[in-house]
């Protein structure tokens, strides 16, 4: 604590008027205003898992995202290698603690479960949430979900279940409440690849993150 | 940052002199323009109502600046349980010591910066080499300023929008000593390269804020490079450096200025990356800070709460104004000579350094508006650039010829027969002047009003010649 502390909200104080008189009434309002968490204008919200679906697809795929679609979680591991067989990347990978129960060695890929480090290629996260509204995954980090495995290598796959696609920001923040009670230390939404256009505006993927974002969709 | 703003004239003259510049505006004007009409547009094609969000928007950041205090308050109680130390600095040199202590007490020898215009305010990276730490920017622009001897930034949210890619090659080949690329993806490539090995050895990350969240004492960070996600989550010290205004209540409310920010800022529906940071790393986690810190600096905001000027601490830093304006988008941002360009700049920079040092800049607008109708959060700019001008007025700082003038304008005004008597001999000097025709190429008392311009030549009577005919009449 330093001394400008006082200073500042001194300040800030008499700028203000407060007073010992107006200061409850000011304290409840801000109180009501945390209580009612009431949400701003916002487009109409899709509701049906079809549309929601849909919806997120399209949005993604529009940041330059590519998306696929698989029955059932078991079906991923094939999905992924055939993704990465396509792009000519090799079949090896880091993913989160949180996927690594899956038959990896089935479908050909060496995948090792930890943080990611400079010299991983592929990173393979879950997904908390995939929002509707902008096509963004929103991941949130802990123990079996490392921040770095969608961040360090140059290529991200994200795996998704259908259950878990929202129709906006909104939604995010109720379920976050709901499972984590306070928030992860990082939650990140990420929408597409890295990218920067900072030379004359002109657009390059890749910037500091991956160079592309693959989504594999788990309708079951 | 050093001010240069009350050399406006002599650095806009430059600047509209300068070929290559002029080039570079060109090639990216209008760009920003079509990206925000076509993400509002998208917006609205969703069933949004962006007027809704932007009314919205107004009506949280008074909201929050109306219990500053209090608001203030409970996002540092709800940052410090969650493990972060919230420090406060009046100006940017105590936000300088601050940053300089916490890094000396972690023995940090290099720090990783995402961009933060609040650190350029203060000159942090001047403090942090003066002490022998080394800053890196990480933000393509502001690392491409960096190499090239700490340039300063043109734009608030596009530093190097003023540089052409040729010039970028140049530094480029000579700082990295590498041969030379022309391709802009293979320059983003090499400058990706030479920033990776930054991240990964930097003992601190310092980023800005874009919001901080009272309600969960958060700060919220947008980046499209991802390199605010590297700096706060590799080193083992995270610090904030971010202004007093910059606090929201709720999770809801950030949903809001995000969609109100993003397509402002750059037209995107949403910027690649939205960080959430809260505490510390927890037990069992992999990465994330072990000690993290905000700095929240004041440097001249509170004197504005409440006052005539209060609007513009609603200011979210989007860069929609300066891309909207004619002024900037002719003269660029370093023609007015301090961290700040453009309309919110012009409002800025007098309140923030001090009316004399920038008396140019409430002056280097046509009040046209474009800025105020683009303003994702209402400010009335060109209405705060004309309070500033009587200021000046009210101050005595304008020249005193122009004092002088208009002195004598109001004595004469005030006395009808010499007025009358007055504008019947202007009126007939500028037919002299005119020589029959229709425009005035010289004005002979103001020679400078026509140097880009003709002055339109008077036609027929005074009004009040007129009028004293219609009564006779």
């Amino acid at each position: 604590m330093n001394d400008s502390r006082e200073l500042i909200l001194g300040r800030i104080r008499e700028r203000l008027g407060r007073s010992e008189a107006n200061a409850p009434a000011a304290g409840a309002v801000i109180d009501a205003t945390l209580a009612a968490r009431a949400p701003g204008p916002r487009p109409p919200a899709e509701v049906a898992p079809q549309s929601l679906l849909a919806a997120f697809r399209a949005r993604s795929e529009a940041l330059a995202s590519t998306v696929d679609e698989v029955a059932t979680l078991a079906d991923v591991p094939r999905a992924i290698a055939a993704y990465l067989a396509e792009r000519q990347l090799a079949p090896r990978a880091v993913c989160v603690p949180d996927l690594a129960g899956l038959d990896w060695r089935g479908a050909g890929i060496e995948v090792e479960a930890r943080a990611a480090v400079d010299r991983d290629l592929v990173g393979i996260t879950g997904c908390f949430r995939a929002i509707a509204e902008t096509g963004t995954l929103m991941l949130c980090s802990g123990p079996a979900s490392p921040a770095t495995v969608s961040l360090l290598p140059e290529t991200h796959i994200a795996v998704a279940t259908a259950p878990t696609i929202i129709a906006g920001m909104e939604e995010a923040w109720a379920a976050a409440r709901a499972v984590f009670g306070q928030l992860p230390r990082s939650v990140n939404f990420i929408s597409g690849p890295s990218r920067t256009g900072d030379i004359e505006q002109t657009i390059v993927l890749g910037a500091h993150g991956p160079y592309r974002v693959h989504i594999v969709i788990v309708r079951g | 940052m050093e001010i240069k703003s009350m050399h406006f004239k002599a650095r806009a003259a430059a600047q509209l002199a300068n070929a290559g510049l002029q080039a570079n505006l060109k090639k990216v004007k209008g760009k920003f323009v079509d990206k925000r009409r076509d993400a509002i547009a998208d917006f609205c094609a969703q069933g949004g109502d962006f007027e809704a969000l932007r009314e919205a928007g107004e009506d949280l950041r008074d909201r929050v600046l109306a219990d500053l205090d209090l608001w203030l308050e409970k996002f540092e109680a709800n940052a410090t349980a969650r493990g972060a130390t919230v420090l406060w600095a009046k100006d940017g040199a105590e936000a300088c010591r601050l940053i300089v202590d916490i890094a000396k007490q972690h023995d940090v020898k290099k720090a990783t910066k995402s961009k933060s215009m609040l650190s350029e305010e203060a000159g942090l990276n001047q403090a942090l080499e003066a002490a022998g730490i080394q800053p890196v920017e990480t933000d393509l622009g502001e690392y491409i300023l960096q190499i090239n001897d700490n340039e300063a930034p043109s734009h608030i949210i596009a530093p190097v929008v003023h540089k052409s890619k040729e010039e970028i090659a140049d530094l480029f080949a000579r700082v990295h000593k590498k041969p030379r690329l022309t391709d802009i993806g293979e320059m983003t490539r090499e400058a990706r390269e030479v920033l990776r090995s930054h991240f990964l050895s930097a003992d601190m990350g310092i980023s800005g804020g874009n919001f901080l969240v009272a309600e969960t004492g958060s700060v919220a960070l947008v980046t499209n490079e991802g390199n605010g996600r590297m700096v706060t989550t590799v080193p083992k010290v995270h610090v904030v450096i971010t202004g007093i205004e910059k606090v929201i209540p709720t999770l809801e409310d950030l949903s809001l200025m995000l969609r109100l920010l993003i397509r402002s800022a750059t037209g995107q529906p949403i910027s690649n990356y939205v960080s959430l940071l809260t505490g510390t790393k927890g037990e069992g986690d992999f990465d994330g800070p072990e000690h993290l810190y905000y700095v929240l600096v004041d440097n001249g905001r509170s004197n504005l709460l409440a006052g005539e000027f209060n609007a513009m601490l609603r200011c979210i830093r989007c860069g929609a104004c300066m891309n909207h304006c004619p002024v900037y988008q002719a003269v660029g941002g370093h023609a007015y000579g301090w961290v700040y360009p453009g309309p919110m700049g012009s409002v800025l920079t007098p309140l923030f350094t001090g009316m004399k040092n920038a008396l140019d800049l409430p002056h280097a607008a046509t009040l046209c508006n474009q800025c105020g109708v683009v303003c994702p959060v209402k400010i009335p700019l060109p209405e705060l650039l004309r309070k500033l001008r009587e200021k000046q007025v009210e101050k005595n700082l304008r020249p005193l010829g122009e004092r002088l003038a208009l002195k004598a304008w109001a004595w004469v005004a005030a006395r009808p027969a010499l007025y009358h008597l007055g504008t019947r001999f202007a009126v007939r000097y500028l037919k002299w002047l005119a020589g029959g025709k229709q425009s005035i190429p010289v004005l002979g008392v103001a020679p400078e009003w026509t140097v880009g311009r003709d002055f339109p030549a008077p036609q027929g009577k005074t009004f009040r010649e007129l009028y004293a005919q219609a009564k006779k009449s």
